[in-house]
């Protein structure tokens, strides 16, 4: 492609990008401030309880620990591979897509 | 003798340490049952803040599972900052290196897209890109700088990233398919989303965020995606408010 | 010492209460009694987004106490001056009136340990502490005010009261109390104590800011009553009292009720704060 043909189709699909957008959310105000936080936040209570998993020796264990009942991952599912083989729970490194 | 720090805190995150001998409960015993208070708070909030901190990796080897390895890696990374919103930083290497969850491959990039949205959520404010800026003459575009929003970020995966975090928090979303899924993240206004990323988008951004002039940024999207598209990954861009008008500023307060 | 300390406006004598962003829309719209409220400073040094924007609506409403979690004034090592420098960016935007922090230390080497952890009371101690307090109110340029424990041990080799050394501490620092009575009633319990000996040996010409909580009853390894300062319930009536008995020595102050574990729903935490200004009221001359 040359340089000419090349910044043309950069200026048409930028032309054809904004056609395709509404106009920007206002600032934000007072009331959209509302919401929850989303990490662990820093805090001067003490824990509940005084035993359980604070002295626990250890729940997990290196290679010795194994998963109990598990929880969405055992939901994901992916349909017959290639191979024939079926992946659940399981995902394996795939390939980009490319274009050719 | 006297108690240090070193020994409090090494009996604290480890119970096979003996509790130090100096602490004495009301009747003037060891106080050893007591010091399980301080045991208790320091592992059990670490425990939970990594919970609220990696929904993502929580809900998909579910409560059973995450409540033992969160308290495991508490206890071999505390936190190196008195920030708790910064918690975790090394949960994503430490989650490739454990052998019983190696069969879900994809779980480290699960972690880094909890890591990378809580990132975004405490990211600096700025003014999303104007699409004014854009309706300039050809040469002026090619050469034209941008900047990312200081809350945006980008995820590369091999996994199909953003499906697998729909389709644990999006109602109805379908299953996970079979495809690699770069992911952006914005915030439009306090709570970021992810959004699937074209393919190619990733370079694009990366290019962008380094300072690349438009023009440039194509190049590179197009050298690692030959496909590249580039209206559909500046529509997505330009909607989520993925660019920014000018570099990032510092925080509101350090005004 | 501070020798001219910058005055600042005081909080105001009324109800006050820990705030919880889940709260923010309630709160806006139906204080109640509530007069000023109290953040986690660790909470709000982050760059941007909601916490920020939330903290700037809340402060042109309410009157502020930045509250300290984080600092480790008693640690062992010098101050992470990286952390006392978000804590003077935090205050010179957000313009509290007042500044505290507690009498432990969480921060070990590198590592931050999410806990306010005990101190025992020895000349060395005191001497660490007094410094740090003189590094703080030099940094921030005004003067802060350090929070009693909830204590659950002693340590044997401890050669000052808690109430002396905090005495020590304002004499030798110039800085002011918060006195936390949940704290008063917890530590006297597992320890074996009387709070209102505590408060009557305590400094209260010191104190701008009292604390309430809930705490836990648990019992040790022998069967004695430990209580745990956990905030997860409401206050108690003997906690109550013990801030009767308090106020009524001191006057009026700025009383705060934490809650920060089991945060329950906005009328609740507003009744728990109408509670306190009932205890306030009378006090009032």
């Amino acid at each position: 492609m040359s340089n000419t043909l090349k910044t043309a189709a950069i200026a048409g699909a930028v032309a054809a990008a904004m056609t395709a957008q509404a106009t920007p959310a206002a600032a934000a105000s007072m009331e959209k401030c509302y919401g929850v936080s989303l990490a662990g936040e820093n805090d001067c209570a003490a824990g509940p309880g005084t035993t359980c998993a604070g002295t626990s020796v250890t729940d997990y264990q290196g290679n010795a620990w194994t998963l109990v009942e598990a929880g969405t991952c055992e939901s994901i599912e992916l349909p017959e591979m290639a191979d024939g083989s079926e992946r659940k729970g399981s995902l394996e490194a795939l390939d980009r897509d490319l274009p050719a | 003798m006297t108690v240090e720090q070193s020994q409090f805190r090494a009996a604290l995150l480890d119970p096979l340490q003996p509790v130090p001998d100096d602490l004495l409960g009301p009747d003037g015993r060891p106080g050893t049952d007591r010091f399980s208070v301080y045991r208790n708070t320091v592992t059990v909030s670490l425990r939970d803040a990594l919970g609220v901190a990696f929904p993502l990796v929580a809900k998909l080897i579910g409560p059973r599972n995450f409540r033992p390895l969160a308290l495991d890696y508490a206890r071999a990374h505390p936190p190196t900052s008195p920030l708790m919103m910064h918690y975790g930083a090394s949960f994503p290497e430490y989650l490739a290196g454990v052998a019983a969850l190696s069969h879900i491959g994809y779980l480290p990039d699960c972690a880094r897209l909890d890591l990378a949205m809580r990132r975004s959520y405490h990211a600096a404010d700025a003014t999303p890109l104007s699409q004014a800026r854009l309706a300039i003459d050809t040469p002026g575009l090619m050469a034209l700088r941008l900047a990312l929003m200081p809350a945006t970020q980008v995820i590369r995966s091999q996994w199909p990233l953003h499906d697998i975090w729909a389709f644990n928090f999006v109602p109805d979303a379908p299953k996970p398919r079979a495809v690699a899924q770069d992911v952006l993240i914005t915030r439009p206004e306090f709570d970021p989303a992810p959004h699937p990323l074209p393919p190619g988008g990733a370079a694009w951004l990366d290019a962008l965020g380094r300072g690349q002039p438009f023009g440039a940024a194509h190049d590179a999207a197009v050298a690692d995606t030959p496909g590249f598209d580039l209206a559909q990954t500046l529509a997505l861009a330009l909607s989520t408010s993925a660019l920014a008008d000018a570099p990032p500023q510092k925080g509101l307060m350090n005004e | 010492m501070l020798d001219t300390p910058p005055r600042f406006d005081p909080l105001p004598a009324a109800p006050g209460v820990g705030y919880k962003p889940q709260h923010y829309s309630d709160l806006m719209a139906d204080p109640g009694p509530v007069a000023w409220i109290e953040i986690h400073a660790e909470n709000y040094m982050g760059d941007g987004g909601r916490p920020i924007a939330q903290l700037r609506h809340l402060t042109e409403r309410f009157a502020l106490s930045v509250h300290g979690v984080g600092l480790s004034i008693g640690g062992d090592g010098p101050l992470d001056g990286a952390h006392l420098e978000r804590l003077k960016r935090l205050i010179e935007w957000s313009k509290p009136a007042s500044f505290s922090e507690h009498l432990a230390w969480s921060t070990h080497g590198a590592e931050f340990l999410n806990d306010l952890l005990p101190l025992p009371y020895t000349d060395d101690t005191l001497t660490r502490v007094a410094d740090h307090i003189d590094q703080v109110q030099h940094t921030l340029g005004r003067r802060m005010l350090l929070e009693n424990p909830s204590s659950y041990l002693r340590f044997a080799q401890s050669t000052w009261s808690e109430t002396d050394f905090l005495s020590e501490l304002v004499r030798r620092t110039g800085c002011g109390l918060l006195l936390d009575v949940n704290n008063v009633f917890v530590s006297a319990s597992n320890l074996g104590y009387r709070p209102r000996d505590y408060i009557d040996a305590y400094p209260l010409d010191a104190v701008s800011e009292i604390h309430v909580g809930g705490h836990d009853e648990d019992h040790d390894a022998q069967g004695n009553p430990l209580l745990i300062d956990s905030h997860g319930t409401p206050v108690v009536d003997l906690v109550w009292a013990l801030l009767d008995y308090t106020l009524a020595k001191t006057g009026p102050k700025p009383v705060l009720v934490e809650w920060d574990n089991d945060v329950p729903p906005w009328p609740t935490l507003r009744s728990e704060a109408a509670r306190a200004a009932r205890h306030l009221a009378p006090t009032v001359r």
